[in-house]
């Protein structure tokens, strides 16, 4: 009989009224433990890297507590800074990176203007095949495209291989589908009488893109630069597939191939040249998180 | 001239009619103007998507020396050797298994970053958020520095707990370890991100309600959450399957497939075979085996995403 009282008063009552707040503070807690765990999971190899980069070359091959930096140095950084190959390195990178999102947004925004608000005979095939590229990945595409340059540069005489430039055209097959799928995206929640109104008073469809569609839809804009930017200064395979020479290669690829040599890893150097590459990503990300998030979320899912 | 038609029917008819005309003539305009303005798209999409994906295909059709054509050959080469069959099962495992356990943390993740008051939340997206930022070849250099066998710092730390040293990347089975761990800490971050944009959008009410009705937690997320995150589940599991599966960077950069093969991918392999082989038709058959895949996950996406087009 006791049993029977206490199934049916004891805890429905209690949860109900006596430890609601009770519950939720430990909720709380429990939530703010596990986000530490996870938050040093995500932290520990950028954090390493950092430990890594302040210590000399003897410190890092003692058998010391790798975890923290008893002689910091910033030998590592002055080697790098000063050395002219990563300099080269760091140039093409952000050279490369720079001209493909000024390129992708030259392509990209009329086309996601048009395919937003004209609609023509295959628009709408023509946003899913925008969608699909999206999709192809660059690991797919990386023998096809090598073997064309390669004929073009048989055939014309005209080198592509080898170049940092051939990169400026083959990184926009990454970053134009994204950015145009995003931007179709924005423009489409533009309201119509926006532009409805400013064609009758007279305006071209240019007008109206530059007047009206970039300023509203700045945000998303800004969200695909920064996405067509990281996507470019990220990239690994292409440049590791189109070229060779030292002074061609981009960031990651340079720091992978020169910095390595042989057996010997250098991991003052290595550990500060992928800081150093993993920085403008990381800065822009610092001032533009909440575009960052926007593009990412809108990006992925949104039609 | 348009000019001319424009004001002659101005002056013969109803403003309205003028209207209507004048419009036709801007849509027939707009349609030229639209066309003009998708033209670069269009090149680029044919020229080095569309092209290159066929051309991929007549590639493969072809002798090492790219001479002769041999049909099937490549094929028939790749399935009566072992390595293939290890590529194809690692990709699979590989891919399967990334995705499950970025899904599970970015879920676990996303609601307890849910959970704490908003003020706080930036601050938590923010650092959960830095692995995807840093580009991945830059982060797997870190990991491969934290798996060094002999001066690094996981097997110093699993030392001070009398753990003896693990081959991380030397062992087969750590190696696969080591790939799919890497690869779950930079893609959880785009999970976490997306369910929170889903957590978000699910209207307070229901969850009330649901308390209302005695709901604990374990049937607040059955019957709450998960139908109401349920496409974009499916849409972000299906959308990282893809980039999984084509991923590259990490494997490359962690093992360069080895040891002994085991932890080569399509991805990875077909490098290995067409560039550092030169057996570019070999190498175009072995990423060509990605299309299926890909093609099936694009499929659902695209019905996914049409659905939600037709919604709105």
């Amino acid at each position: 009989m006791s049993t029977l009282t206490i199934d049916k008063a004891g805890p429905t009552r209690n949860v109900k009224y006596g430890s609601m707040s009770r519950d939720r503070a430990w909720a709380l807690r429990w939530s703010y433990f596990f986000l530490t765990l996870f938050a040093i999971f995500s932290l520990v190899p950028p954090l390493y890297m950092l430990i890594t980069s302040l210590k000399g070359s003897a410190e890092i091959s003692a058998a010391t507590n790798p975890w923290w930096v008893f002689h910091p140095t910033l030998e590592n950084y002055v080697g790098l800074l000063t050395s002219n190959q990563f300099m080269r390195f760091f140039f093409n990178s952000a050279m490369v990176s720079i001209v493909v999102v000024i390129i992708t947004m030259l392509i990209s925004i009329p086309a996601a203007f048009a395919l937003s608000r004209m609609k023509f005979w295959g628009s709408a095939t023509l946003a899913t095949g925008v969608f699909l590229t999206y999709l192809v990945p660059d690991s797919l595409l990386f023998i096809p495209l090598f073997k064309m340059f390669a004929l073009i540069g048989d055939v014309t005489g005209i080198q592509l291989i080898n170049r940092w430039y051939v990169l400026l055209l083959i990184y926009p097959t990454l970053t134009v589908p994204f950015c145009t799928w995003i931007m179709i995206g924005y423009f489409a929640s533009i309201p119509k009488e926006l532009d409805e109104a400013a064609i009758i008073d007279g305006a071209s469809w240019l007008q109206t893109l530059i007047r009206i569609f970039i300023p509203v839809a700045l945000p998303g804009l800004i969200a695909a630069t920064i996405f067509a930017f990281t996507v470019s200064w990220a990239q690994f395979l292409y440049p590791l597939v189109f070229t060779t020479s030292t002074d061609q290669l981009v960031l990651p690829v340079g720091i992978v191939t020169s910095l390595i040599k042989g057996d010997v890893f250098n991991w003052g150097q290595i550990m500060t040249g992928a800081l150093l590459g993993a920085a403008p990503p990381l800065i822009i990300y610092a001032f533009l998180m909440d575009y960052y998030i926007a593009g990412l979320t809108a990006g992925a899912t949104k039609g | 001239m348009v000019d001319a038609v424009i004001g002659e029917n101005t002056v013969a008819r109803p403003r309205r009619a003028a209207g209507r005309k004048g419009l036709r003539h801007a849509l027939k305009r707009k349609s030229t103007a639209a066309f003009l303005m998708t033209l670069p798209l269009i090149l680029l999409i044919v020229l080095l998507v569309v092209y290159p994906a066929l051309y991929s295909v007549h590639l493969a059709t072809l002798n090492k020396s790219m001479q002769r054509f041999v049909g099937l050959g490549n094929f028939e080469f790749l399935f009566k050797r072992d390595t293939f069959w290890l590529v194809v099962k690692q990709s699979c495992i590989f891919a399967i298994t990334a995705v499950v356990f970025k899904a599970l943390i970015g879920f676990i993740v996303a609601h307890f970053v849910h959970n704490i008051p908003a003020k706080g939340q930036r601050k938590w997206r923010g650092m959960l958020l830095v692995p995807w930022v840093i580009p991945p070849a830059m982060s797997t250099l870190a990991w491969l520095w934290l798996f060094d066998p002999s001066y690094s710092a996981f097997n110093y730390t699993l030392a001070f707990f009398g753990i003896g040293p693990i081959p991380w990347t030397g062992d087969a089975a750590w190696a696969r370890f080591s790939v799919i761990l890497v690869n779950v800490w930079y893609g959880a971050p785009f999970f976490m991100i997306m369910y929170l944009a889903a957590l978000k959008s699910v209207p307070e009410q229901l969850y009330e309600a649901a308390a209302i009705d005695g709901a604990n937690w374990w049937q607040r997320i059955w019957y709450v959450t998960l139908p109401m995150m349920r496409n974009i589940i499916a849409i972000t599991t299906l959308f990282s399957l893809i980039v999984t599966f084509a991923n590259f960077d990490i494997v490359r950069i962690l093992t360069a497939g080895g040891p002994l093969d085991k932890t080569h991918i399509f991805a990875t392999w077909a490098f290995r075979v067409g560039i550092e082989g030169s057996d570019i038709p070999l190498g175009a058959s072995v990423s060509l085996f990605m299309v299926p895949i890909l093609a099936v996950a694009a499929i659902f996406i695209l019905r996914d995403v049409s659905k939600r087009g037709n919604e709105s």
